[in-house]
């Protein structure tokens, strides 16, 4: 069978101030139709440049990605994207921000009545039915995030594009979101890509985890097949061997094969928007 | 069904009534009621006894009991003067149905009234051409900001221009615009007054610039992630600025339009006096000229009536700001 999405020798080179920076070279990946890749590394390899080339926002300076035989060459709504920070338009509720990439997918092909129902089938299976109506500051982050996720399967996507979407949340609300995920895709068959640096998150929900090695000339250090069967269950997997097999194998790549040396990272999350001055 | 609830500032009144006030309401009540008051009645006391100081060739500069006399006379005069208007056209209806009795061929001639204008009417002047400005203004600013703020190739050529005019005067304008409306606008039935045409523009001019740039700023600082949200679905540049671009912006614009409307009220006031065109600040200086001894108290409730309705202005802005803004937090008093 031939593949879903292939990168062939993309390659990345930035100019800056400094002189031209290359985050990429070649890049080689082939993905199945329903596949599920996570891409795993440590921060700045250029994992964001790798998946917002194959979403057509960015393009590679060398290579190129082809997708169901067509060359990607700009942003479409069959590469959806979630975004780390959720990007729901703030002014819109739930059930508008998806209904404004529904319309946008399918007004030519559905009714006004199947648009209404499409949207909230989608808001649905995220379990957002019963806030659609609210603003994205009514709602947490967590769903937020399930909001973004409805949005970008609503617009049946060939690929579904995840840059870290569960990132910025809490434990418990992430083990919900990941259960949500992988009950999606067992339903819906989608291809995903999907960006973390959660190493159980990667094992849990992937059919392929790709590991990148440090930039500069980023590139596919491992691939690693996670032969556990589906459904998978996160309390059983705990002690399943194959399971600890691969999370061994992806903590080593990261940690011995790839140690990184890096500078205390620094809280810029705790000082934006957290003092708000009164007017 | 309507439930009736009381607007959450009149809470302590309501408690006061029932007689069921927590500490919370005391503070409340003072900051909403008493501490205003007494700032008004410190200021009139310390107005009253600077005034007793004051002589000037007009007489002794008014103090509030003075202003207060005043701006009733003000009233007097202006219900007098719509009496007259009254009289005037019931005479004139009772002139040509007599006329006409006599001669039905006749053509009847109806004349206007033409009393000169109360400080009532100078309001109204004031205020229609001040929202005239200001709507013309927006209706310049607002595209205009939109179009600097999504290309870099615009900014680039207007930005001199735009820092080269903002900063100037409206009494610099004033000449300029004057001349040309009067070379421009030739008419024999002209629709509105040249007077009007020469501190509608004027006042546009000036408050142009805070509406524009801060369109600009709004649009440009749009979040890159709701860009790419645009591009991923694919939105064509008109779906682009009307579903992104605007609503992220509208904040940014409102804060200008709210400054701008600020700065048009005070342009046009200073346009009124020195153009000599109707409105109240011809009737500032008309009583400056005229130098009785009431004049001084006459310009001190000018004075306040355009404080007032500046602030009043602000406050339907505000209201709008607070209906239309889905940021709420970028609404500030
Ligand atoms: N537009 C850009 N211009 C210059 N350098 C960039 C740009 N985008 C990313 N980079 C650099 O490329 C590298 C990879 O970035 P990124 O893909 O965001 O990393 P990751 O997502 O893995 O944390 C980083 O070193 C980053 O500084
Ligand atoms: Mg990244």
């Amino acid at each position: 069978m031939k593949a879903l999405l292939e990168l062939s020798n993309v390659g990345m080179k930035f100019d800056t101030p400094k002189g031209t920076f290359e985050a990429l070279k070649d890049v080689n990946l082939k993905i199945d139709a329903g596949e599920f890749v996570s891409l795993i590394g440590h921060s700045g390899c250029g994992k964001s440049t790798v998946l917002n080339i194959v979403a057509g926002l960015l393009q590679a300076t060398d290579g190129g990605v082809i997708l169901d035989k067509q060359e990607v060459t700009e942003p479409g709504p069959e590469r959806a994207v979630v975004f780390q920070n959720h990007s729901l338009l703030p002014w819109l509720t739930s059930f508008e921000n998806v209904e404004l990439a529904v319309k946008q997918v399918f007004k030519k092909t559905k009714s006004k009545a199947e648009i209404r129902d499409w949207v909230e089938h989608n808001l649905e299976l995220v379990h957002m039915a019963h806030a659609m109506h609210k603003k994205p500051d009514e709602i947490s982050g967590g769903m937020k995030q399930r909001v973004g996720i409805a949005r970008a399967l609503a617009m049946q996507p060939q690929v579904l594009l995840m840059d870290e979407p569960f990132g910025a949340l809490d434990a418990l609300t992430r083990a919900h979101l990941q259960d949500s995920l992988m009950e999606i895709h067992a339903q819906l068959g989608t291809t995903v890509i999907m960006i973390t640096h959660d190493v159980d998150e990667a094992v849990l929900l992937s059919d392929r985890i790709v590991m990148m090695t440090n930039g500069p000339s980023a590139t596919i250090g491992e691939i690693l097949d996670v032969n556990v069967p589906r459904p998978r269950d996160r309390l059983a997997l705990a002690d399943d061997p194959t399971f600890v097999r691969c999370r061994q194998q992806v903590l080593q790549f990261l940690y011995e094969k790839q140690r990184k040396v890096e500078p205390l990272p620094k809280r810029t999350d705790a000082a934006t928007g957290a003092v708000r001055k009164r007017a | 069904m309507v439930t009736l609830t009381f607007p959450t500032w009149m809470e302590p009144y309501r408690a006061l009534a029932t007689g069921k006030m927590t500490g919370d309401q005391w503070q409340a009540l003072l900051r909403q009621l008493i501490w205003p008051v007494m700032g008004i009645a410190i200021f009139l006391l310390l107005w009253q006894l600077a005034a007793q100081r004051i002589d000037t060739s007009l007489g002794q500069f008014p103090g509030p009991v003075d202003v207060w006399e005043q701006a009733g006379s003000l009233v007097d005069e202006h219900q007098a003067s719509r009496a007259k208007e009254v009289a005037f056209h019931e005479r004139q209806e009772k002139y040509i149905a007599a006329r006409l009795q006599q001669q039905p061929e006749w053509e009847p001639v109806y004349r206007d009234y033409t009393g000169a204008p109360t400080f009532f009417d100078q309001i109204g002047t004031s205020l229609i051409t001040v929202m005239s400005g200001f709507l013309l203004a927006s209706l310049i600013a607002i595209p205009l900001g939109i179009v600097i703020g999504l290309s870099s190739t615009a900014y680039a050529a207007m930005n001199p221009l735009i820092q080269l005019f903002k900063p100037v005067s409206p009494l610099a304008w004033l000449p300029l615009v004057t001349m040309v409306v009067s070379a421009v606008y030739v008419t024999d039935d002209p629709m509105v007054a040249k007077s009007f045409l020469t501190s509608m523009f004027t006042v546009s001019l000036c408050c142009l610039w805070p509406t524009l740039m801060n369109t600009s700023v709004g649009v440009t600082s749009v979040s890159q992630d709701l860009v790419n949200v645009s591009k991923v679905l694919r939105l064509n540049a008109l779906s682009h600025v009307r579903k992104i671009v605007l609503p992220s912006a509208l904040p940014m614009m409102f804060t200008g339009l709210r400054l701008s409307l600020g700065i048009a009220w005070m342009v046009l006031i200073a346009a009124e006096m020195l153009a000599q065109n109707p409105g109240l600040g011809k009737f500032v200086w008309d009583e400056f000229q005229n130098g009785s001894s009431q004049s001084l108290g006459r310009i001190m409730v000018a004075v306040i009536v355009i404080g007032l309705i500046g602030f009043l202005l602000d406050r339907l802005m505000l209201m709008l700001q607070r209906a239309l803004v889905w940021d709420k937090s970028s609404v500030q008093r």
